[in-house]
């Protein structure tokens, strides 16, 4: 029997799950709706970002939260050649480890070089771009597909910064 | 979670309580070429499975070797558009976007002929009146329609025919 009598068919499996956040995790997404970032003040005063919900050396509850800058620097990076679908950017970029100012930890993000590999390099200055405010009265439907691909208004999601950008003063 | 100390900009502000998470996970599905041979005989509206020459069971689907005796499979043997319920289930969860009205049976059903069921629906019948051992025949979709899926047989319906005899069917139960 020759291979192209093997028949063949896309199988597409999809989950329309959410998740809920939680006060702490929740009110990032709160303020990355609102256009800022915020982390939350560990035990030994350092500021953590993403906002845990425990202290990741004494285990206690953390309950204050504070806001940062949306401009920081980048501390290590990795080089995505050929993005693949869902990936926050359709071109070549980084993902970096970014330690915002204000925070003591880095958080993960894209950072968009127009493409070009040699464009980042750690230590470098970025800030966020971010996507644009809710305008009053849009609709559900508009403000993005149900599969999350395309975003056209911040709603509380990671990707509300669509990514960053070379660039920010500290 | 009350003793959370808010920046003032999130005061009063409405607070993200969920995010979607929406995943999609791409396949190209193949069958194999036993599998393909029988779906593209279901396409001619006939069931062909293929018997194991060591065991003498037949397999349907085929999937071209003998998972107990480890030999391939290539004799190809047609069965029969009737069979025998050998287990079920009555759904009374609605899923997959309230395609079937609840209750609603989904079957085990051993094909004349063959010697492991296929699952597939059961209509036509009260959901308390199916049974083990109870006699079905498959219901096609029209002549035009039928294509290389077990969707082209719509559903079973019982045929009339008096319970099979649980010897027949037992390996199965």
């Amino acid at each position: 029997m020759a291979d192209q009598d093997v028949l063949r068919a896309p199988n597409v499996v999809e989950y329309p799950f959410s998740r809920t956040t939680g006060p702490v995790i929740g009110a990032f997404f709160t303020a990355l709706r609102e256009g800022f970032i915020v982390g939350i003040v560990a035990r030994d005063g350092t500021v953590i970002v993403p906002p845990v919900e425990y202290d990741p050396h004494t285990s206690e509850s953390l309950t204050e939260l504070v806001e940062v800058g949306d401009t920081g620097e980048v501390r290590s990076w990795a080089w995505v050649g050929e993005p693949l679908d869902g990936q926050p950017l359709g071109r070549p970029f980084a993902y970096a480890l970014i330690k915002l100012d204000g925070a003591d930890t880095p958080m993960v993000h894209a950072v968009d070089t127009g493409g070009d590999p040699s464009k980042i390099s750690t230590g470098m200055r970025v800030r966020a771009k971010w996507l644009p405010a809710k305008p009053a009265g849009a609709s559900e439907e508009e403000q993005t597909d149900p599969k999350g691909a395309v975003r056209t208004y911040r709603e509380g999601h990671i990707l509300d910064i669509e990514c960053f950008v070379p660039g920010g003063q500290a | 979670m009350s003793d959370i100390q808010l920046p003032e900009r999130l005061e009063g502000v409405e607070p993200v309580r969920s995010i979607r998470t929406f995943a999609s996970l791409t396949y190209q599905y193949t069958p194999g070429r036993a599998a393909s041979r029988f779906l593209k005989e279901v396409e001619r509206k006939r069931l062909v499975g293929q018997r194991c020459p060591v065991c003498k069971k037949v397999y349907v689907p085929p999937r071209g070797s003998c998972p107990t005796d480890g030999v391939a499979t290539e004799e190809e043997v047609e069965l029969g558009h009737t069979g025998t319920i050998v287990s079920f289930c009555v759904v009374n969860v609605p899923f997959m976007a309230n395609l079937m009205e609840i209750p609603y049976v989904g079957a085990l059903i051993q094909l004349d002929g063959s010697d492991i069921p296929i699952m597939h629906l059961i209509q036509e019948v009260p959901y308390d009146e199916v049974h083990m051992g109870m006699r079905v025949e498959a219901v096609w979709v029209p002549d035009g329609e039928i294509s290389h899926t077990l969707e082209s047989i719509k559903y079973f319906r019982p045929n009339g025919e008096p319970d099979a005899p649980y010897d027949s069917y037992k390996e199965n139960a």
